[in-house]
C-alpha cells in the first residue's frame, strides 16, 4: 500500500508508528523477569541455573528447528521462545533433573505454540502447557520441593495448608500453622516452592515495571489475586481458620504471583477487550481457589490458566466493547 | 484548573519544539500561485475569470451556486496564466504577481459589524469563502446556520491541535487572541448559542492563559483546558471532553446541540465580517527533520510548496514524505509543486530515514489497538475478518464508525496497517450497502 513516485513514498496515513515492537515489548517481559531471576538462582543456586539454562536453550532451539522445518523465517530473535522457556523453568523445582525440564520446555514450544501456527496463533500459553505435560508425565518429579540454600526437602506452604504431605497430615489447623514459614519470607521468597515463584517481591517488581510499560493490564492480575483473596479468606473465616492471615498465605503462597502477573496476562491467550480481561481474571481466581481447596491438588494456578485460556475465544466473542456513540444492544 | 480528557487515544512524541516559539512570519511573497477552484467539501466552483485576465488581492475567481459550496479569491494580484489541472488538487487558476498587491475594490470595512443580521453575518461568511480550516474544510456558512428542530447550545472552538509538529493554532492563539474571541462572537451569533468553550491541549497552557486572561469576567466562553492525547481534536472527542455529550453514530454535532469550529477559522470569520476580507491566506506549519528552518508562515492561498522550502533554507537530506497535515491524519503528496490551500494547517517532510518501512509481522492479541481506539472498535478484529473478507462481520462490529484516527496502527507492535485496511473495509461496506439498498428499492417497486 506504499507506492513511491520519484523519491516520494505516497501512502495513507497514519505516517508515523510508535518504537514499540513485538522485540522491545518481548525485552520488556524479559527485564520484568529479571528481578526474579536473581532471586531463584540466589536461592536456590546451581540447580535453578541448570534449569533455567537448559529450558531457554531447548525452547529457543525448538522454535528455531520447527521454523526452519515449516519453511517460516526463524523469529527466535524476537525473544517469545526465550519468555516461554524462562517463565516455564519457573513453575519448576530446582530439582527436576534437567533432561525432563527439555522435554517439556520442547513440547511447550512445538506442541502449544509452532503447531497452532506460532506466536500470536495459540490458544494455550506454552509455558504451562509445558508444565502440565512434565506434572502429568511426572509427578514425583515435579512436586519435590527443597528448602532455598540448604536444599532439604520440605512441603510448600500450600502443601502444609491443604494437610496432605507425605503422611504429616497436620492433625489440626494449628499444627500447620506452626510448620508455616513466615508471611515474610514468603514475600522475600524464602521458601521451598517451584524456583521462579518464591519471591512475591521480585515478581511484583517486574509486574509494576510491565504495567508502567503498559504492556499488561491490571485488570488480570487484580481480579485474579484479588478473589483469590477475597474467595480464601471467606473461607478461611467460615472454617475458622484465620481471615487475613489464612488468604494471604494463599495470595504469596504457590504459583499465583507469576501466574496472575506473567502467565495470565500473556497477550496471545487473553481476551482483547478491558470487560474481558475482568472475566477472565475473575475466572482464574475462582477456578484456582476450587482446585486448591477441594482439588486433588494443592496448586491450582496452572489449570485455571489453562482453562480460562479455553475460555478467551468465548470471552472475545460475547464480551464487545460498546462502541463510542451507540446505545447499549444496538 | 481542571484538565479533561477522554478514554482511549495515544500520546505520540509532539514534534512541536522545532516551531512552537516561533513567530508567525508572512511567507515571502510568491511569482505565481495555482489556486485550487475546490478546496471544500461540496460542489466546486467554476472559474469567474479567464487567461490573460487582470485579477487583484481579494476578487472573487471561483464560485459555484450549490448552496454547499465555497467560493475561491485570487491571494495576490496580477495576470491569470493559465487554468491547469494539478493531480490530486483538480483545476487551479494560476496567477502570476505583479508585486503590487492592489486590493480589489469590493473589500471594504465594515464600519458596523454588530448591526448585521444573522442573514448578512453568514452572507459574509459564504462571499469571504470560508471553510473549516482544521482540516476538513467544510463550507463555514453551511455549518454556521443551524436546523430549526435542531437548536445549538454550544459553540466549541477547537485549540487543541493535538496533531505532532503543527504549531499554526497555537502560535494563532498566542498572536492573535482577540480575534479569535471577535470571530467567536459573530459565530456564536449565528448559531444564535449563548455558551461557548476552547478547547486546548495542556501542551499549550501559555495559550490557555492568553485566553483566559482576556476572558476575564466573561462568562459565555470559556477555556477549557484538555490532557495533551491524540485524537482530542477530534471533534466526538473535544465535544465528549468539553461538554461529556455523546454524538450518536452516523449522527452529526449539532445532533446534541453542538458546533466545532477551529480557532483560525475563528479568525477568518473576523477578518471576513469586520473587514470584508476573504479567506486569502493562512497560517501553516512547516516542520520535519526534512527542511532545514521549521517555521509557521503566514502563507497565501495557492502559494507552491517548493517556494516554502526555499524559504525554509530548502531540503535536509533526502526527504522521504512530503505530508500535507499531521502525520497521523494528514496526506502525503506526490510532488512540492503543488499549492497550499485553506485546509493545509502544516506542511511536514520527513526524511527517508524516518519511514517507517518494517514487515508486519501476524497479530500477537496484544490489545494495544483495542486499548488505543477512541471509538471503542476493535481494530484487530476489523483486520482480520477484512482480510479475510468477510465482509458482514466487519459491518456487526461497527466499521463503519471507525474515525480513521490511525490511533490502531500507529501503536500495533507487529506494526500491522490497521488504519488501511479498516479504511478499506469502511469502503467497501459502504458500497455494499449501497448496492444493498438499491436492490431494496427496485424489489420495492417491483
Ligand atoms: S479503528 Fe479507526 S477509530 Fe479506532 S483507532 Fe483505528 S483508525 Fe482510530
Ligand atoms: S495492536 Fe496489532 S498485534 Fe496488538 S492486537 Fe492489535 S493488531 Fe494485534
Amino acid at each position: 500500500m506504499e507506492t513511491r513516485i520519484g523519491r516520494l513514498v505516497v501512502s495513507s496515513s497514519p505516517h508515523i508508528k510508535s518504537s514499540v515492537t513485538i522485540e522491545t515489548a518481548m525485552r520488556d517481559v524479559l527485564i520484568a523477569l529479571t528481578p526474579a531471576l536473581i532471586m531463584a538462582v540466589y536461592f536456590f543456586r546451581f540447580s535453578a541455573l541448570a534449569v533455567i539454562v537448559t529450558c531457554v536453550t531447548t525452547a529457543m532451539v525448538s522454535e528455531a528447528v520447527c521454523q526452519k522445518v515449516r519453511g517460516r523465517p526463524v523469529t527466535v530473535k524476537d525473544g517469545s521462545a526465550a519468555i516461554t522457556g524462562l517463565l516455564l523453568a519457573f513453575c519448576l523445582p530446582p530439582t527436576i533433573p534437567v533432561w525432563i525440564a527439555a522435554v517439556g520446555s520442547a513440547s511447550a514450544i512445538v506442541l502449544a505454540k509452532q503447531f497452532f501456527g506460532g506466536l500470536g496463533h495459540n490458544v494455550f500459553n506454552p509455558a504451562l502447557v509445558g508444565r502440565a505435560i512434565i506434572l502429568a508425565s511426572w509427578p514425583a518429579a515435579a512436586t519435590t520441593f527443597v528448602l532455598p540454600l540448604d536444599g532439604v526437602t520440605s512441603a510448600t506452604p500450600l502443601e502444609i495448608m491443604k494437610g496432605a504431605v507425605q503422611g504429616s497430615v497436620p492433625a489440626a489447623w494449628s499444627e500447620a500453622v506452626a510448620q508455616l514459614p513466615s508471611l515474610g519470607d514468603m514475600f522475600i521468597g524464602n521458601i521451598g516452592g517451584s524456583l521462579g515463584e518464591t519471591s512475591v517481591l521480585a515478581l511484583l517488581l517486574g509486574g509494576i515495571y510491565l504495567l508502567y510499560k503498559g504492556h499488561i493490564d491490571w485488570r488480570i492480575p487484580g481480579m485474579f489475586i484479588g478473589s483469590v483473596f477475597l474467595l480464601t479468606a471467606a473461607y478461611g473465616a467460615l472454617t475458622g481458620k484465620g481471615i487475613i492471615l489464612y488468604s494471604l498465605y494463599h495470595v504469596f503462597g504457590g504459583g499465583l504471583m507469576l501466574g496472575a502477573i506473567f502467565m495470565a496476562t500473556d497477550w496471545v491467550t487473553s481476551p482483547i477487550t478491558k470487560q474481558g480481561r475482568i472475566l477472565f481474571g475473575l475466572g482464574c481466581g475462582i477456578f484456582t481457589v476450587i482446585i486448591r481447596l477441594y482439588g486433588g491438588y494443592p496448586e491450582g494456578v496452572c489449570y485455571s490458566i489453562l482453562l480460562m485460556n479455553c475460555c478467551t475465544p468465548l470471552i472475545d466473542r460475547l464480551v464487545k466493547p460498546r462502541v463510542y456513540g451507540r446505545r447499549k444492544n444496538a | 484548573m481542571k484538565k479533561r480528557t477522554f478514554v482511549g487515544g495515544i500520546h505520540p512524541p509532539g514534534n512541536k519544539v522545532a516551531t512552537v516559539n516561533k513567530k508567525i512570519v508572512a511567507a515571502e511573497p510568491p511569482n505565481n500561485v495555482f489556486i485550487p477552484l475546490i478546496q471544500h467539501i461540496g460542489a466546486p466552483c467554476h472559474a469567474l475569470v479567464g487567461v490573460g485576465d487582470t485579477v487583484r488581492v481579494g476578487q472573487k475567481i471561483g464560485d459555484a451556486s450549490a448552496f454547499v459550496s465555497a467560493p475561491v479569491h485570487a491571494s495576490i494580484s496580477g495576470t491569470v496564466r493559465s487554468i491547469v489541472d494539478i493531480p490530486g488538487f483538480g483545476k487551479c487558476v494560476e496567477i502570476e504577481n505583479d508585486g503590487k498587491n492592489t486590493l480589489d475594490p469590493s473589500i471594504v470595512h465594515n464600519p458596523n459589524p454588530d448591526s448585521l443580521t444573522l442573514d448578512q453575518l453568514r452572507q459574509a461568511v459564504r462571499n469571504a469563502g470560508i471553510v473549516g480550516m482544521g482540516g476538513a474544510a467544510f463550507p463555514a456558512h453551511v455549518k454556521f446556520n443551524p436546523l430549526k428542530d435542531k437548536p445549538i447550545e454550544f459553540l466549541i472552538l477547537n485549540g487543541s491541535e493535538c496533531e505532532p509538529y503543527l504549531t499554526a493554532d497555537h502560535r494563532v492563539m498566542l498572536e492573535y487572541p482577540d480575534r479569535i474571541l471577535a470571530g467567536m462572537k459573530y459565530i456564536m451569533k449565528m448559531l444564535n448559542c449563548s455558551k461557548g468553550y476552547i478547547g486546548i491541549e495542556d501542551n499549550k497552557m501559555d495559550a490557555v492563559e492568553v485566553m483566559v486572561e482576556l476572558l476575564l469576567g466573561t462568562e459565555e466562553i470559556q477555556v477549557v483546558p484538555l490532557k495533551a492525547k491524540y485524537p482530542q481534536g477530534s471533534e466526538k472527542h473535544l465535544i465528549y471532553t468539553c461538554t461529556g455529550r455523546v454524538v450518536p453514530s452516523g449522527g452529526l454535532p449539532m445532533d446534541v446541540g453542538v458546533v466545532v469550529s477551529n480557532v483560525s477559522t475563528a479568525v477568518a470569520v473576523a477578518d471576513a465580517v469586520e473587514k470584508g476580507m476573504p479567506l486569502i491566506e493562512r497560517v501553516v506549519t512547516v516542520s520535519g527533520n526534512g527542511v532545514k528552518r521549521p517555521a509557521n508562515y503566514r502563507v497565501k492561498i495557492g502559494t507552491l510548496i517548493s517556494s516554502l522550502v526555499e524559504q525554509s533554507g530548502g531540503y535536509n537530506g533526502r526527504v522521504g514524505k512530503i505530508i500535507s497535515g499531521g502525520p497521523m491524519m494528514g496526506r502525503t503528496l506526490y510532488s512540492d509543486k503543488v499549492p497550499i490551500t485553506k485546509g493545509t494547517s502544516g506542511v511536514l517532510f520527513l526524511p527517508n530515514k524516518e519511514i517507517a518501512n518494517e514487515l508486519p509481522h501476524s497479530c500477537v492479541r496484544c490489545a494495544k489497538c483495542v486499548d488505543a481506539c477512541p471509538m471503542f472498535l476493535e481494530p484487530t478484529t476489523l483486520y482480520k475478518n477484512s482480510d479475510k473478507e468477510k465482509w458482514d462481520t466487519v459491518e456487526r462490529n461497527n466499521v463503519l464508525d471507525c474515525i480513521e484516527c490511525g490511533s490502531c496502527s500507529y501503536v500495533c507492535p507487529a506494526k500491522i496497517p490497521l488504519t488501511q485496511y479498516i479504511r478499506q473495509a469502511k469502503e467497501i461496506v459502504r458500497s455494499r450497502q449501497k448496492s444493498q439498498a438499491a436492490k431494496e428499492a427496485a424489489a420495492a417497486k417491483g
